[in-house]
């Protein structure tokens, strides 16, 4: 039972940390980005690859497939960047379907439908982690979890974070004020990229397989629905989106019950999830917290006359 | 004529076997055009809508007849199912517009997309339930034996789709070009205000909008269906392939989304051929286009550039 709990919380933490990068890209910066399962299966796959093929331990390849997913992001940011909400979204529709299929067709490299298995567990100092023992997995994925919160934490407070926002608010009036918004908008969205490519390798690891099919349009939807069920554009809120959809899907099998609950009714729910909070709740369970510019600015005044 | 050193009867088969795909893509492209055109948003969920008209129609022809009798009879009943899923499937269009959609109108521009997004989850995954996840063969109503024109062959179900494709396509411009009410449809795609100023009643164009796209998509479903089969997830790939038609001819543009649509099924089916691309990474060709139009000509390949308005 408390591993199963503890379970539940690993995935709550791989689930959040891409969440975390997806609502930069969707809450901050309002470019609806449907491939985030794409960028976590390009994690995934960096490390299950470079761990068993090219023998290199997993902190390396942690930081690599991070690496590489945001190249990607970059590769996919720069075509798409001139292109308004609803093409963008059809456009990463387009690059995770595209992603998903030469996994399965690249046989040589990550051996098709099959997937890879048997991925080398992850070693930190003298300590071996297996899949077996949750808590340290637990531990070390929510200490990932707290930096990519406050690293994101303080993009978003700062300038940068406060151009993000005219660009969602209104991109042109952004660009007339003098804002770089290609800039922006591709920063934004390499970083999502790069953290969804970190809870990809975090996810392959603690799984010791990975499997192209995970990382299906299903899996983008379900780290969006965390994002707007906790409220865009907030990072607290979108950890509170994390474990409300995490528990919700694995709710039928904590109560034993995941016989009689087809799969798909938890799927239907998450459609439900979206359209009742676009209609009656659009600023999601907690809401955004509005910034006050006024105070903001008069900190900086007095900051500046000292 | 030899091009790529490809004998001239393979070629005219691959050209039928594109223009057939093109067909279908072009179908099921103008409910998302003539959407875009009034609304300036992406029904999501509009491949959902052809797979939910899709199986209605199978049900309905699977209870009226035997498909195996074959004669009148069958005919009659292939007809008959193909209007109920017209039917079904405009019924739903108009439903969903008017639950998920409407109140949505004038939310920022990602709502009414989210909420799309969530409609077509729920369809999917309720069509998974109750009609089973296993892929489902609609039955010919004819004869489906092969006739060989020029060295390549064709089937009796290509014929139908090519003439159903033409003839749907070329009612509906004239509808929309000649017709009171295709009339109205234009102007409240170009002025919703002004148009309700002028006396229409702007959310039953929208209504109707909804009703005829969804009503082409079900014919586009079956003759999927006939030609392949029907499954809960099929509205997923084929409303991606013809977003991506209507994108090529200019979204908002309905000759633009026929003509994409050909376009398209001929890409498909020439770059397998010529460009040597595996069958596997078939829907690869697709997105790509996608992309390299949305970078080259984001306006489609028949509209000229219009500056956005501020």
């Amino acid at each position: 039972m408390l591993n199963f709990i503890l379970l539940i919380f690993i995935y709550i933490g791989i689930f959040g940390i891409a969440a975390i990068g997806l609502n930069l890209i969707v809450g901050y910066t309002g470019m609806l980005s449907l491939c985030q399962a794409a960028f976590l299966g390009i994690g995934a796959y960096s490390t299950a690859i470079l761990m068993t093929t090219a023998n290199i331990n997993f902190w390396m390849a942690f930081i690599i497939s991070g690496l590489i997913a945001a190249l990607c992001g970059i590769l996919i940011g720069i075509p798409t960047l001139r292109l308004r909400g609803d093409y963008l979204a059809i456009a990463t529709l387009g690059f995770g379907e595209i992603v998903k299929n030469i996994i399965i067709n690249w046989d040589n490299m990550t051996k098709g439908p099959m997937g890879i298995n048997g991925i080398p567990g992850l070693k930190l100092l003298n300590f071996t982690f297996t899949s077996l023992d949750k808590l340290p997995w637990t531990l070390i994925i929510w200490i990932f979890v707290a930096i990519a919160y406050y690293i994101v934490r303080r993009i978003v407070r700062s300038r940068i974070g406060r151009a993000l926002e005219a660009i969602r608010e209104d991109e042109i009036a952004a660009s007339s004020m003098g804002i770089n918004t290609a800039k922006y908008k591709i920063g934004a969205f390499t970083l999502g990229a790069f953290f969804a490519g970190l809870a990809g390798s975090l996810f392959a690891a603690y799984n010791q397989s990975v499997a192209p099919n995970t990382f299906d349009f299903m899996m983008s939807i379900t780290i969006l629905c965390m994002i707007v069920l906790g409220g865009l554009g907030n990072n607290a809120a979108t950890i509170v989106g994390a474990i409300l959809i995490v528990v919700s899907s694995e709710l039928p099998r904590l109560l034993g019950i995941s016989n009689i609950i087809p799969p798909q009714l938890n799927q239907v729910l998450f459609g439900f999830i979206l359209v009742f909070m676009m209609i009656y709740r659009p600023q999601g369970i907690i809401g955004r917290i509005k910034l006050n510019y006024a105070k903001i600015i008069k900190e900086e005044i007095l900051h500046l006359e000292k | 004529m030899n091009l790529f050193n490809i004998p001239s009867n393979e070629l005219l088969q691959h050209l039928i076997n594109g223009l057939t795909l093109g067909a279908i893509y072009s179908l099921i492209a103008l409910g998302y055009t003539m959407v875009y055109g009034i609304l300036k948003f992406i029904n999501f969920a509009h491949g959902e809508i052809l797979m939910i008209g899709t199986y209605a129609g199978y049900y309905l022809f699977n209870i009226l007849c035997n498909p195996a009798d074959g004669g009148i009879r069958v005919m009659l009943a292939f007809i008959l199912s193909m209007i109920f899923a017209m039917f079904v499937s405009a019924f739903f269009g108009v439903t969903i517009e008017r639950i998920a959609y409407r109140p949505l109108r004038k939310a920022p521009r990602l709502a009414p997309l989210l909420s799309a997004i969530g409609v077509s989850i729920i369809l999917m995954n309720l069509a998974a339930l109750f009609f089973g996840t296993k892929s489902k063969k609609f039955d010919y109503p004819f004869n489906n034996s092969t006739i060989m024109i020029g060295g390549a062959s064709i089937t009796p179900n290509q014929i139908m789709i090519l003439i159903v494709g033409l003839i749907l396509m070329i009612s509906l411009k004239l509808f929309i070009d000649k017709s009171r009410l295709g009339k109205a449809m234009r102007a409240t795609s170009q002025n919703q205000s002004v148009a309700s100023l002028m006396g229409i009643n702007v959310n039953f164009i929208i209504s109707l909008t909804f009703a005829i796209g969804s009503a082409l998509a079900a014919v586009a479903g079956i003759l999927i269906a006939m030609e392949f089969k029907v499954y809960p997830t099929i509205g997923q790939m084929a409303g991606l392939k013809a977003f991506i038609a209507a994108v090529v001819g200019g979204i908002g543009n309905i000759s633009g989304a026929m003509l994409g649509g050909i376009v398209l099924g001929l890409l498909e089916t020439f770059g397998v051929v010529i460009l040597g691309i595996p069958q596997g990474l078939k829907d690869t060709i697709a997105f790509s286009v996608l992309i390299i139009i949305l970078l080259v000509k984001p306006s489609g390949i028949l509209i000229k550039n219009i500056k956005e308005k501020v």
